[in-house]
This record gives structure tokens, sequence and C-alpha cells, in this order.
């Protein structure tokens, strides 16, 4: 099938061409990283972990957003997801392959990689993560790929696939819970260590996910003529609304518990976010406030059904989800994690640029893996309703 | 109740249901000396699950039956800083022969590496400092190090058992297997390690390094404070407690004679962030 993704126009090449050339700057710039040493980047002795990881975090949810199609398509057979079910399953195959090119990029010695393999320790989530990680790619790449095939030549997607999509359902959850887990559980740190993590990256990741994939689905529309369908477009909405105050509402509830406890530990974190710490104003401090203020603005613009359903507010509304909750994953999850460091001293990140450039390669590599996925599955489609 | 708490009552029950076997016998199959082990509670059923690293099968780490001649063993290594001791001559002393043995390169900036350094009362111990404390303990720089916890979350985090725990309790790193994801780091709740972000060889003060027998590192792996595993070896007490004029003991906390233990019997003594419980080895005498 992939031959399908040989056969474009111009435009479709130009943009394959564009991706290459994104991917082969970021790979110079990890070549640099690779020679130099993390030194390139602005993380440093008290900022351990900065965008690599950061993205890792945002992309994995959008990966596990998949089980909201799967689960109503598969499970209770709402059929209105019937076309738009696979961009889900294959945006869920790109963002799970930059979230091991993220990892891969952030480690310092990347040769030394299998080690993990090669040592397996249970006791660390990260062991756990990388499981999940590497089953979630492949339950995605052969149920899409199965799903796809089967519809090509007409026939219902083979039996075998069933139980392994029951088992994407829980397995979708289990890899923002495992990510969230690589936090949470770790003595002073104050900001992470909190239980409703992994329901707040679930939320936030329902939220996410669902918000990229009709900004996909619209740019696939105006594209390819391909559409998903408008009762599939509006229960996205809905879900989106629903995950979008639920983030919020879980973002309250540690705000409350931080607060109202007011023990410095956990304070001092939030506080540095929001308003800078010892008179030191922070530098995510604006874009703290621009994450709330897009998630609350993104509300009142989804609440109301009449305007969600109007394709001109609904497009805005997802933008500012997006930012929202990009914000808070790629970059205060991070930020907020590390400063103030255990000793309670103030040692700021900024990424840097060839950080960023590797960080655009990385993207550029996921979005390649998307274009191939999606060409493929809508000239199938196509071809398929044509006939 | 026969040193089983509620804890261990129900870990054992559910087994035994799930295997449907005796349950001491079913915990005592699947992990060998958990029950004796969880006597000490959650720290202690966390130390048990430890992992040691089978690169060094005949360390002392495992119990060697025969030492080298003259080095010195313990069954839990700790350390006491006599803070009425200490002078500013003396600190700076600890912290120059710790770096000149070990190699520490001094990179400018916030990407340096650091082993044993100083701080005010006020960062190494944050919960405890308080307004109204005496002048002269507040205003006392700290060396802070490596706490070699007893149960050590960096440990407990680490993909590939690159960093772990001896049996004689030293944390100990091995910059052959560790892949640089920093996770450790992450985990110490005393900002203990470092991370070699460049090659280090390029920061030697003179250039080369000033100890040829300790290896220097490579970049892209993660560093700490090993107590000088290397001159334990030799019969040798860690170059900070040689060169601290007594300002540092060094012993065997298992032992109620070491010069650790006495010290603690008799001089009120604070440890690190006690309240995470991942139980420092490392004690301050007020």
């Amino acid at each position: 099938m992939l031959e399908k993704a040989l056969k474009g126009e111009p435009r479709y090449w130009a943009w394959v061409v564009f991706l290459l050339v994104v991917i082969g700057a970021g790979f110079g710039a990890y070549l640099v990283q690779y020679n130099e040493g993390l030194t390139i980047t602005g993380m440093s002795r008290d900022v351990t972990w900065g965008f690599y990881i950061a993205q890792f975090t945002f992309l994995v949810g959008v990966a596990a957003s998949a089980v909201m199609l799967v689960l109503p398509y598969y499970l209770h057979h709402y059929k209105a997801f019937g076309r738009i079910t696979i961009l889900g399953e294959f945006l869920a195959i790109s963002a799970v392959t930059m979230c091991l090119l993220f990892i891969v990029v952030d480690l310092g010695r990347p040769m030394r990689l299998m080690n993990v393999l090669l040592h397996p320790t249970p006791n660390s989530i990260l062991f756990w993560d990388m499981v999940v990680l590497n089953g979630y790619l492949f339950i995605n790449l052969f149920v899409g790929w199965a799903a796809l095939g089967a519809e090509r030549k007409e026939l219902p997607p083979p039996k075998w696939t069933k139980p392994l999509i029951y088992l994407s359902i829980p397995w979708a959850v289990s890899i923002h819970t495992v990510t969230a887990f690589l936090y949470a559980g770790l003595p002073g740190r104050g900001f992470w260590l909190t239980a409703i993590m992994a329901p707040r990256f679930l939320a936030s990741a329902f939220a996410a996910g669902p918000a990229v994939l009709i900004m996909l689905a619209f740019l696939v529309k105006k594209l390819t003529k391909f559409d998903a369908g408008k009762e599939a477009i509006e229960s996205l909405a809905k879900i989106i609304t629903y995950a979008i105050i639920l983030h919020l509402f879980f973002f309250f509830l540690e705000v409350f518990t931080v607060t109202y406890s007011a023990i410095p530990g956990h304070l001092s974190h939030l506080q540095y976010l929001y308003f800078g710490l010892h008179g030191h104003p922070s530098n995510v401090m604006p874009l703290m406030w621009l994450a709330l203020t897009c998630g609350f603005t993104s509300i009142a613009l989804l609440i109301v059904p009449k305007w969600r359903q109007n394709h001109k507010i609904l497009l805005p509304a997802v933008i500012l989800v997006f930012i929202c909750t990009w914000i808070d994953k790629g970059i205060g999850m991070i930020s907020g994690g590390f400063v103030p460091n255990p000793l309670h001293e103030i040692t700021e990140y900024a990424p840097t640029g060839l950080e960023l450039m590797i960080t655009f390669g990385v993207y550029a590599v996921g979005a390649l893996v998307l274009t191939i996925l999606y060409k493929t599955a809508i000239t199938v489609k196509q071809y398929k309703e044509l006939t | 109740m026969m040193g089983v708490n509620r804890r261990d009552f129900l870990r054992i029950a559910g087994l035994t249901a799930a295997i449907g076997m005796g349950g001491k016998t079913a915990v005592d199959l699947l992990w060998p000396g958990q029950l004796d082990a969880a006597e000490g509670g959650i720290e202690g059923w966390w130390k048990s699950k430890t992992p040691e690293n089978p690169l060094y099968p005949g360390d002392l780490a495992r119990g060697k039956e025969i030492p080298n001649p003259g080095e010195l063993t313990a069954k839990r290594w700790g350390m006491a800083l006599d803070m009425r001791k200490f002078t500013a001559d003396s600190r700076a002393a600890v912290i120059k022969a710790c770096n000149e043995v070990h190699n520490v390169p001094s990179i400018p900036g916030n990407q340096n590496i650091k082993w044993i350094w100083e701080t005010s009362f006020g960062h190494a111990f944050p919960d405890l400092e308080q307004e109204y404390m005496d002048n002269e303990v507040h205003d006392l720089p700290f060396l802070v190090l490596c706490n070699h916890c007893d149960n050590p979350p960096c440990v407990r985090v680490c993909p590939t058992k690159a960093t772990f725990r001896r049996q004689d309790g030293i944390v100990m790193m091995d910059m052959h297997r560790c892949i640089g994801c920093r996770f450790c780091m992450a985990a110490c709740p005393f900002g203990s390690r470092s991370f070699n972000f460049a090659d280090p060889r390029k920061f030697f003060p003179e250039g080369k390094e000033s100890n040829p027998t300790y290896p220097t590192r490579t970049k892209g792996v993660v560093e700490k404070c090993t107590f000088c595993t290397e001159r334990l070896a030799k019969g040798e007490l860690p170059a900070c407690v040689e060169v601290s004029g007594g300002a540092m003991l060094f012993g065997d906390m298992a032992d109620s004679g070491s010069p650790v233990r006495q010290a603690l019997r008799t001089r009120y003594a604070i440890r690190r962030k006690n309240e995470l419980g991942t139980a420092p080895q490392v004690y301050y005498l007020i």
C-alpha cells in the first residue's frame, strides 16, 4: 500500500522536500550535539531535562488520545468515527515515533541506548515507559495497517486485530500514566509529587490530541477533499470541550492543595511559574498566563453548541486548546519541576537555537511519517469511494 | 504481631490467594530475602529491591569474603561533618583535595561538575531554616555532597543499574554503563549529581588531569561523590576526611565503636531532608 505515497501532485512533493530539508537541518544540528555533547542545549546542572523531554511528554499525550476515537468506534460501534479513526491511529504512530526520537536525542550517550534492554531494570519507570511506548507503536501499526489493507480489498478488518484493538484501549491510558509516573514518584520535587499528575496528563491529552486531529482533518479536507464527516468533527469537539474543562479543573485542584496547604516545597514551584520567586520574575510567566487565558477562552467558545458547530469558531477554539495544553506540558511541566532546585536556588532554562533546530527536526520526522501514512490512507479511501 | 505489620500481612495474604500456597513460601520464592527486608517497612522493602551492579561480581559490594589486604570494609559506610571544627581553610582544603583526587573539572557556568561544595545553611537545609536561629550556625558555610542514602531514589530510577548501591552502602556509578538519561538527577533530592554536558577533559585546571591514577570521564555521563571507594580499597580514608583536620569523621554505621557512631552518641546531629525517607548517611554535627 505504501506505493500510494509515491504518487502525488507537485504540491505534495514540495511539502515532502520541505520536510526533508528541515530534517536535514535538524540532523546537522544533532551532529553538532553528538560531537560537543548536550552542552549545546540550554540545560544545566539544575535543569537537567529541557525541551526534548517536554515535547516527549506532550506527544505521549497526543498518541494516547487516539483512544478517544478507537474506544467509541470499536467498542461502542460509533459509525460516525468510521472515516476518522484511521487518521487518529496514524497520528498516534507519528506521535510515538517522535516520542522515541526525543528520548534518543536527549541521551548523553545514545550509542548505549540498548543498555536499557541489556540490563532490564523493572524498578525504573523509564524501563516501563520504553515497554509501553514501543508496544503502543506496534499495536497501532498492526491495527491501522491491517484495517486499511482490508478496506482496500473491501473486506472487514481481519479477526486477529480485534483483541489488539481492545488491548490498545487500556494500553493508550497506560502510556500516559507511566509517563506521569516518571515525574510523580520523585521525592523532593514538590511540583511533580502529586497523585493527580496522571489524570491531569490524560485530561490535557484528550483535549490536545483531538484538537490536533481536528486541525489535521480541516487541512486534509482543504487539500484532498477527503471529508472526515460533520458528525465526527462535532463529536470530537464535544470530547475536547469536556477534556479541556477537566484539564483546567484538575489544574485548579492542584492549585488548591498547594496553596491552601501552603507547604513551601510545593508552593514555591507554582509561585515561580506564575509570579516569580524571591523577587525574581520567571522567564515563563507570560507563557503560563497565556496558557490559562487560552484555556478559559477556548472553554467559552466551545461550551455553546451553536458556536462549537460553526467551523469558523471551532478552528480558533481548538488552536487555543492546543496552545493551552502545549504550554502546560511543553514549558511549564519542566521549568516548574526543576525551578527552584532541591537547594532552593533558581537556575532558569531556555532552549538554545541548536536545541530548537533538533526539536523541529524531530517534529519534521513526525510530520513526514504522518504525511506518508495519511497520503496512503486517503488514497485508499478515496479510490474505494470513487469505484 | 511477630514483626508482620499490616502492609506485609496484606501482601502475603494477596500472594497466598493468588498463588495458592503458603504465603511465606510464595514470597520467598518470588523475591528471596524480601520478608526480612520488609521488616523495615517501605524503606526496607525498597532497599531490598535496590539493584546491585552485576558487573562487579567479586566486588566488596557483593560481600566478598576476602577483602584486599589492608582494605577498609564496613557493613554500611557513613560520614559525620563536625561543623564546630571546620575552618575556612579546612573547607577549602577538603574541596581542593576531592577535586584533585578525582579529576573534577572546573567548568564555568551552570553546566558545572560538583562532588563536594559549599553552600549556606538555608540551601543545605531549606526546611530547617528559620528567622531567629543562631547566627553562628545560620552564617556557617556547609559542605554538601552525595548522602549515600540508605534508600537511594537515584538507584531506584536508573533504567540500566548504572547507579547502584554496594552492600557496604556506598552509592556508586558505572560510567561505562550510564546512558546519560539524567533520571537520577531528577530523582536526587539533594542536587548531588552532575552531568558531563561537555567533554570534561577540556576543563582540567592545569590542562591535564591532576591525578593520572584516577579515570577521567567522557561527555554524556553522570557522576558524583563515591566516598573514595578507590582509596578505601587501598586502606586509605576518603581524601576529604584525610585533609579535614578532624572535622570529618568516617566509619561503619553498623559498628557502635566507629568514630561516626561515637560522635553521634554525644552530639546533636541533623541530616538533609530527613522527612523524605531516603535515610542519608551523611550527618552534620551542630
